[in-house]
């Protein structure tokens, strides 16, 4: 393998994976929550609320990347109060990156859970609490176990496309080696490059074996849980 | 002492009008025909659905009230609920469900987990998934589910309609002695006739989202506004009696009621202990003199004291008796004939050969003898393993 990868691709793959996996970890807990709300709650203005979570899907990547640099950026409308007051600067950084993969694949994850919530009969909530549990109660020693299955193929498939993420990520914390340039980001390089082609290939080579792997992985994983749920 | 007193309106245009008593022991069911309400009104007791306006209250405590405007969490109302489908949780084991709601519970605790596991039979199944069960097996893990969680009320939802004849048979005993040995108010829902006979002491009669008749089974089961809840050819009158004689050479027995004595094939209970005998009005025809020479063995004098039209060429008889009204199903051409009017004294003939013990949720013919609640200390305790009450069982489990 490192005959096969330069250390400078390494990096980028290093990266990539690293992004990913902490913009799936962070992302989760609040998709279970919203997913949750929409699944399960009627309010008024739920349609914009859904249409609002669900815009990173459809908004071209570059202006999700223009918009978290205005409201995240330095001097943005957030932004400058984290560096004022807490001194944090997400610009340039690894920890921007994990902020802009976190952003685009937030609505695959609220899906999933969706989907994974309406896959929980509601009676079993109700039967719970018959026996003594509160809301809170039911909801993580029965609902969310149940929705086990669709949670982490829904985490898979973010995984997965947190590891594409391009267009927001160069437009907020642009392309700088060993923070930000990720895998896509690399390959958008070498082809700048005169003869980067070489570099390229290889590096989508190795895009297509992780997103296939996380897919295949994702199948897996909801194969065997569903078979312990006796489900199958 | 149950006190329910709510309505409710559903979008769909159903509307719930409940009002009734409902005693605070034994089994109360809720009957009458699929759809008509029975449920809603269970789980208005449970808290998982809210009347519109009214009060639920048990022993005192207030679990609703729409004027002072309380509405108790579900969890906090301490009731066992069994669901029709059983709704055990497919990710945990079968003992997983029944310690589920018995590590919850803050009550006292007055039903033990082994007791329970004995008296449902489920002791070989503990280690196994919900999905491996058999629909019998499920339904009595949910009721042991229920009874761990220490409830100080009971309500069942159809235990028993999603089962076949076959199981239901097989679940039937377990009711009776949970309904025998625990000092558990139970609301049983159903819409079989045989399963409320066989056990429930009291009925509140349920057609479209009333409580049209509430009291002692006797009682309500033997009004005839019940019977299009009960149906044509299987109301009839219910009477309360005593197992006084066995005769094994003819297999018949002789029960005693407050007006006389039936003779019915004969009845798996000691002399001495109480049967409820089911008298079909088809199965009744009517004498104007003393008949001799017919082979119906049981014959009862009467006065008429009332005649109705019923539906096609049929006409309700109702004969009084010094104390008890049995009811006829004869046609208006013979009520013609025999010039029978209110006054008229007639013999009641009721077949013996329709007279039949056999366990509830088959179809039986004519009259029937079932198992009613034993009166308390009525009878010697039973075989079967009798269930601990802590003091002196398992020692209570810490609660936290």
């Amino acid at each position: 393998m490192t005959t096969f990868l330069t250390p400078e691709e390494w990096t980028a793959v290093r990266l990539s994976l690293q992004v990913a996996f902490w913009a799936t970890i962070w992302s989760m807990p609040p998709a279970i929550l919203i997913g949750w709300i929409l699944a399960r709650l009627n309010f008024p203005g739920k349609g914009l609320f859904d249409g609002i979570i669900h815009l990173p899907l459809v908004l071209p990547k570059v202006v999700v990347g223009y918009l978290l640099l205005i409201t995240l950026g330095t001097r943005g409308y957030l932004g400058q109060y984290l560096y004022e007051w807490f001194g944090i600067s997400l610009m340039f950084t690894t920890a921007g990156a994990t902020v802009a993969a976190a952003v685009v694949s937030f609505p695959l994850s609220v899906n999933a859970v969706r989907l994974a919530i309406d896959g929980v009969d509601k009676g079993l909530e109700t039967a719970a609490r018959t026996l003594g549990a509160s809301k809170l109660d039911a909801f993580f020693t029965v609902t969310l176990p149940l929705m086990l299955p669709g949670i982490l193929s829904g985490a898979l498939i973010a995984l997965a496309s947190a590891l594409g993420e391009f267009g927001a990520t160069i437009t907020f914390v642009s392309n700088v080696e060993g923070e930000t340039r990720t895998i896509p980001l690399a390959i958008y390089s070498a082809t700048h490059m005169p003869d980067g082609d070489a570099m390229a290939l290889r590096l989508t080579a190795v895009s297509v074996v992780l997103a296939l792997g996380a897919l295949i992985l994702a199948e897996m994983a909801d194969r065997r849980i569903k078979i312990a749920l006796g489900r199958i | 002492m149950i006190e329910i007193d709510v309505s409710l309106a559903r979008s769909t245009g159903f509307t719930l009008e409940a009002n009734f008593t409902a005693p605070g022991e034994g089994v109360t069911a809720l009957f009458g025909r699929s759809g008509s309400g029975k449920t809603t009104i269970i789980q208005v007791v449970a808290g998982s659905v809210k009347p519109d306006r009214g009060h639920v209250r048990v022993d005192g405590e207030t679990f609703f009230d729409s004027s002072r405007g309380i509405d108790l969490p579900i969890e906090k109302r301490h009731v066992g609920y069994v669901f029709q489908d059983a709704r055990l949780f497919p990710h945990m084991s079968v003992e997983g469900n029944l310690r589920y709601g018995e590590r919850r519970s803050r009550r006292e605790r007055t039903i033990s987990f082994d007791a329970v596991v004995a008296m449902l039979g489920i002791a070989h199944l503990l280690a196994r998934r919900p999905h491996t069960l058999s629909g019998g097996e499920k339904q009595r893990v949910a009721i042991g589910r229920a009874l761990l969680s220490q409830p100080r009320l009971l309500l069942m939802d159809e235990p028993l309609a999603s089962l076949d004849e076959m199981r239901k048979g097989e679940i039937l005993p377990y009711l009776e002695r949970l309904r025998d040995e625990l000092k558990l108010p139970i609301l049983y829902v159903s819409h079989s006739i045989e399963e409320v006979l066989r056990l429930s002491s009291a009925v509140a009669a349920v057609t479209d989202g009333k409580v049209i008749a509430c009291g002692p089974l006797s009682d309500v089961l033997s009004r005839p506004e019940l019977l299009p809840v009960i149906g044509r050819f299987d109301v009839g009158t219910i009477l309360e009696c005593t197992v006084t004689a066995h005769d094994e050479r003819f297999g018949l027995s002789t029960v005693t009621f407050a007006d006389g004595e039936l003779r019915v094939p004969l009845v798996g209970r000691p002399v001495g202990a109480p049967a409820r005998a089911r008298i079909r009005s088809r199965d009744v025809s009517l004498s104007l003199s003393r008949p001799i020479d017919v082979s119906v063995t049981n014959r009862l004098a009467g006065t008429i004291s009332k005649i109705t039209r019923a539906e096609g060429p049929f006409a309700d008889v109702e004969v009084a008796l010094a104390h008890t009204i049995i009811y006829s199903l004869v046609t208006q051409e013979s009520v013609e004939r025999l010039a029978l009017e209110p006054g008229t004294p007639v013999w009641a003939m009721i077949k013996a050969v329709t007279v039949d013990s056999r366990p509830a949720g088959f179809s039986s013919p004519g009259a029937e003898i079932v198992s009613p609640p034993a009166a308390p200390a009525s009878q010697p305790s039973r075989t079967a393993l009798p269930l601990r009450l802590i003091p002196g069982g398992t020692p209570p489990r810490e609660t936290p």
